[in-house]
């Protein structure tokens, strides 16, 4: 199960990559998994204010939708308009082009309550029992 | 073998209904409308002869499961036979075409019915009056909602939280959010019914009512209602009753004496009206005296030997359907009811009963009830123990449809884990239950047997299972050459 | 009479397989105090009772095929070819679930595809859902479309949208922070002036009916235009047999048309069970509520057909759906597909413009009558206002017109306060020229 060891993870099943601006948000090969095939993605605004924890975005299989919940606080400063045309980039590559979205963040100390890779792996072996 | 689209079928030229002659003067439309406001090209319809549109609606039909044709054990949905009678009555000239506006003289044996039908209805459930309008079980939720808010609005204060148990169907959050409410949820209990504890928890002074199905989703009827609405009274919140499992209580208890405040019921449910593929429905709104000021207008009184229209009362929530309801339903449940009458109601209750619990006995060996007693009119099931084999309750479901069984509803309620939610009906004889049993039977052998049948079922149906990714992925959802909503499908065999 | 076919020996045998002896301990759930096993309604009835009881019933209704009628006002009196009576009492059409179990509901999802494809291009629009209730409600959950869409409060409603759908938007738009602004008509339709001034950009959407409730031709394209301008939604309510004739909707820039759709191969039934057109341009395709069917292929690369686009409904979003419809008018969306079938272009328009001109004649030769003259100086399409001179009782005149077998015009003071001595008439194909030539001798002969 990858869980690349340069990013930080939510309980919520985001991972968080520090830009130079902003961070990006996407969701882990964990979740993209028990959603099976993405249908649809509904992306927020650019420019939405966003509190840490609570929903930013959904991402729809045919059966299910689920929010995406943003790991800091902050506006949305980026979207990934091409994952918004093919959701299935999510399925393909979660860390990569299936990127979802950015927030140029407004509380830089939120990062701490995040989680390292080994940290979600950890909580992800649990789950799986 | 599929079948072509009715567009696939067109040739210039053809017509398949013809009109009498024009017997007044012609006009050029250019002549009294404005060129701009005239359409310019006729709409692309499909051109056909009659036969062809018989032909094609008749081998359309013969592709589809019916209630008709196949046993329909979903579970909530009450798919009791539909009997022709209700047909025959509701297609009289004498209801089916009469204008809503026609004066009172004209119609008061269209509101002799609605008004005897509304009496009907308090007489069954318990409720005090009940507004015919809702045009089915969704609106009828709304409408309560609505009137739930008004209630409060009266009294001078906001409350804004819907209380709903975790096994609810999801048109009650759905309603509630659509009402300005938002949802609190309670958790069952290992009982499966409603959780006092968790009930007392969640009741703070912001909840407005609490929406609840009696019987629950799992079949099992709420033994401790009355302490239920009594905590909920005594914080001056009401009780909504979802009343689609209604068919559970005829003849046996009414909601109107369990302290419900609010109730709707489905007609297409428990009052035997067809289901039509997705509709019509009804969904009348019973209520206490207290709340009846609120109800939707337009209702029909009684003035002396006559009926009318009463347009205005004081607290109406105002009207939720253009006119009066949807009336060519209402005469099929009147009719229903009727023929049934004090008898056969009770005895339609009963054997609803006793066809789900004889149902639950047989298939108990082989599936796990989890909520294990005796059910009221539905129970249900879990298939987990196929996940070995790698089959889910959703392949099972499928390979029902080979066996001539359109499949329960599937994982509903979501606190049962591979759900089958099984209801049978009063209308169903002992050999089909005995037949739907073998069948289930033979197919859980087949998923340790043979896992991959029953993955890849349905195979005698005239399609395999749809791609549902790529319809939500690249929605098709007209035939035409220019839209990139649509598209012209491929050949039917592919 | 009952229909249940287990006799009382089955019913007994099966209750020893369940293991109890009675009936009661299948009940022991429900508490003592609310058991309640006799109902209090009337006995049960044979089926030649019921014949009778329903016929009698029946009987005390004048019905449109003892009365000529001429009352619109939001329900039409259109024919309906005896084919789609004869196919849609079909037991695989009437009785059918729902058709989520897709393999076995090839023939209501094709259905549903075909009515989904009529509709779009009988409204000239993108995307059609599979029905709503009616046409009120329809116009009710555009406005939730666009309040959402938008993110803006305020819903304005041309008053000559017909009121009932007007009164059924309040109720919907009730407790939730939309608002709701009426904009006046000025010569019996909308005032485009008033409505430029109150479109401001916390304007969701401006929703206007074609023809209006008068009758009239309103601006549609202008106001369409108007509306776009601070990117608030145009929602136009048609009426689908004029659009055999007419502008379909989206010609002029409909965000959103919805209709009435009950007079597409359904019998007016008093109003109701309805079927409610609802359509949208393809940009708010993810919003819109109802069941929406799609067409796909199977395993085999064969062509079939699935509900698509679940995820905006109730039973998976639950509180954040688009809607909470689940049932919603399957059987009369069917009918209408059959009805368009039979139909097809040139029909459609030649029932569009029989209406046209049997009305247009009605209206030439009752405002002929002295002291009946037209209320608004506007094209119309089948319907038309006329107002009577004040010496006029119309209750008086409307009761000697139903005892010489005819329903008059809808009187327009009981829902517009300002437009005392006027009526509402409307004209389709079912009505002759003979009965026309009737009302006008009848009328002549008291006014």
């Amino acid at each position: 199960m990858q869980i690349p060891a340069e990013l930080l993870y939510t309980k919520t099943h985001e991972w968080v990559k520090r830009g130079a601006n902003d961070i990006v948000v996407g969701i882990t090969a964990h979740a993209q998994e028990e959603l099976r095939d993405v249908v649809f993605i509904e992306l927020p605004k650019i420019g939405k204010s966003v509190k840490q924890g609570e929903p930013a975005a959904v991402i729809e299989s045919v059966k299910a939708a689920f929010d995406i919940y943003a790991p800091v606080s902050g506006t949305i400063s980026r979207i990934n308009d091409a994952v918004a045309k093919s959701p299935q980039l999510v399925n393909q590559d979660c860390y990569g082009t299936g990127w979802l979205f950015a927030i140029s963040p407004s509380s830089p100390d939120e990062l701490s309550a995040l989680m390292p890779s080994g940290e979600y792996a950890k909580q992800i072996q649990v789950e799986t029992h | 073998m599929g079948i072509p689209l009715i567009f696939e079928r067109s040739v210039a030229g053809r017509r398949g209904y013809f009109l009498p002659p024009s017997d007044v003067p012609r006009r050029d439309p250019a002549d009294v409308v404005p060129q701009e406001q005239l359409r310019s090209t006729p709409p692309p319809l499909p051109e056909v002869a009659e036969f062809d549109v018989i032909r094609h609606y008749t081998k359309l039909s013969q592709l589809n499961f019916s209630v008709d044709t196949h046993f329909y054990p979903l579970g909530s949905c009450t798919m009791k036979y539909n009997p022709k009678l209700n047909e025959r009555i509701a297609a009289l000239p004498g209801f089916a075409w009469l204008h809503p506006f026609q004066p009172t003289e004209h119609v008061q044996g269209m509101l002799a019915l609605l008004y005897e039908l509304e009496q009907l209805l308090c007489a069954i459930t318990g409720m005090s009056a009940f507004t015919l309008q809702p045009s089915a079980g969704a609106q009828g939720e709304l409408t309560g909602l609505k009137i739930i808010a008004a209630y409060h609005r009266r009294k001078r204060r906001t409350r804004s939280t819907i209380l709903i148990p975790d096994s609810a169907h999801g048109t009650n959050p759905a309603s509630a959010a659509l009402s300005g409410f938002s949802v609190v949820q309670v958790k069952s209990g290992p009982d499966g019914l409603i959780d006092l504890k968790e009930l007392k928890q969640k009741l703070t002074d912001d909840v407005a009512a609490l929406m609840l199905t009696n019987p629950n989703t799992l079949g099992l009827f709420e033994r401790q209602i009355q302490e239920i609405s009594a905590m909920l009274h005594a914080h001056d919140a009401l009780v909504y009753m979802d009343g689609a499992n209604m068919n559970a209580l005829l003849g046996i208890a009414r909601p109107g004496d369990m302290g419900v405040d609010l109730l709707q019921l489905n007609l297409h449910k428990t009052f035997s009206t067809p289901h039509g593929g997705g509709g019509p429905g009804a969904g009348p709104v019973g209520v206490t005296k207290a709340l009846e000021d609120f109800l939707p207008v337009p209702r029909v009184r009684k003035s002396g030997k006559r009926f009318v229209w009463v347009e205005r009362t004081r607290g109406t929530i105002g009207r939720v359907h253009g006119f009066y309801g949807n009336v060519g339903v209402l005469v099929r449940a009147y009719t229903y009811i009727r023929t049934l009458g004090r008898e056969g109601l009770v005895r339609a209750g009963q054997t609803a009963i006793i066809n789900a619990n004889y149902l639950k006995a047989k298939l108990q060996p082989t599936f796990p009830v989890p909520f294990n007693q005796f059910c009221m009119h539905e129970f249900v099931v879990t298939l987990k123990a196929l996940k070995a084999y790698g089959v889910s309750a959703g392949d099972v479901a499928k390979r029902l449809l080979d066996y001539g069984f359109y499949a329960p509803t599937v994982y509903f309620p979501l606190i049962v884990e591979e759900a089958f939610m099984i209801e049978p009906t009063e209308t169903e004889s002992k050999e089909t239950l005995d037949e739907f049993v073998h069948a289930l039977i033979r197919i859980a052998e087949e998923a340790k047997s043979d896992p991959e049948l029953v993955r890849r079922a349905p195979k005698r149906m005239v399609v395999d299972r749809l791609d549902e990714v790529k319809a939500a992925r690249e929605p098709n959802l007209r035939w035409t050459t220019t839209n990139k909503l649509g598209a012209v499908p491929k050949p039917v065999g592919g | 009479m009952d229909y249940t076919p287990n006799t009382d020996a089955q019913l007994y045998e099966m209750l020893k397989a369940i293991g109890v002896s009675s009936f009661e301990a299948l009940i022991e759930m429900v508490p003592e105090p609310i058991r309640q096993p006799t109902l209090n309604v009337p006995s049960g009835l044979a089926e030649a009772q019921v014949i009778e009881l329903g016929e009698d019933l029946a009987a005390k209704n004048r019905s449109l095929k003892h009365v000529t009628s001429f009352l619109g006002a939001g329900a039409y009196q259109h024919l309906v070819p005896t084919v789609v009576d004869a196919l849609s009492a079909r037991g695989e059409w009437l009785t059918p679930y729902t058709p989520y179990q897709a393999e076995a509901s090839q023939g209501t999802l094709q259905a549903i595809y075909e009515f989904q494809t009529m509709i779009c291009e009988l409204l000239q629009m993108d995307v059609a859902n599979a029905s709503l209730y009616d046409g009120a409600s329809s116009v009710a959950e555009a406005a939730v479309l666009a309040f959402r869409a938008t993110e803006r409060p305020r819903i304005l409603v041309s008053e000559a949208v017909h009121p009932h759908a007007r009164q059924v938007l309040a109720t919907y738009l009730s407790g939730t922070s939309a608002m709701i602004q009426e904009i006046p008509t000025v010569n019996g339709v909308t005032d485009m002036e008033a409505l430029g001034k109150a479109l401001r950009d916390d304007v969701a959407c401006v929703i206007m009916q074609q023809p209006n409730v008068f009758g009239c031709l309103e601006p549609m394209a202008h106001a369409s235009e108007l509306t776009h301008r601070p990117g608030a939604l145009f929602v136009a309510s048609v009426y689908p047999i004029s659009l055999g004739v007419l502008q379909p909707p989206g010609a002029y820039g409909a965000d959103i048309a919805v209709a009435e759709g009950r007079c597409l191969g359904s019998p007016v039934a008093y109003g109701g069970p309805g079927l409610g057109l609802f359509t949208t341009t393809s940009a708010l395709l993810r919003r819109i509520p109802g069941r929406l069917a799609g067409c796909t292929v199977d395993q085999a690369g064969r062509r079939g057909y699935t509900l698509t686009l679940q995820t905006r409904e109730q039973h998976i979003r639950r509180e954040r759906a688009t809607s909470n419809i689940c049932t919603n008018e399957g059987w009369l969306a069917l009918r209408a597909t059959i009805f368009l079938s039979l139909l097809g272009p040139t029909g459609l328009r030649e029932m569009a413009m029989l209406s046209l001109e049997k009305a247009h004649y009605a209206n030439e030769r009752l405002r002929e009558i002295p002291g009946i003259s037209a209320a608004f100086d506007q094209p119309f399409f089948n319907e038309f206002t006329l107002r009577y001179s004040e010496t006029v009782d119309i209750a008086k005149v409307h009761r000697a017109l139903a005892k010489a077998g005819f329903v008059g015009g809808f009187p327009l003071a009981h829902w517009y306060p300002t437009l005392p001595h006027t009526t509402l008439w409307c004209v389709t194909e079912v009505i002759s020229q003979d009965a026309i030539d009737g009302l006008i001798d009848t009328l002549k002969r008291m006014v």
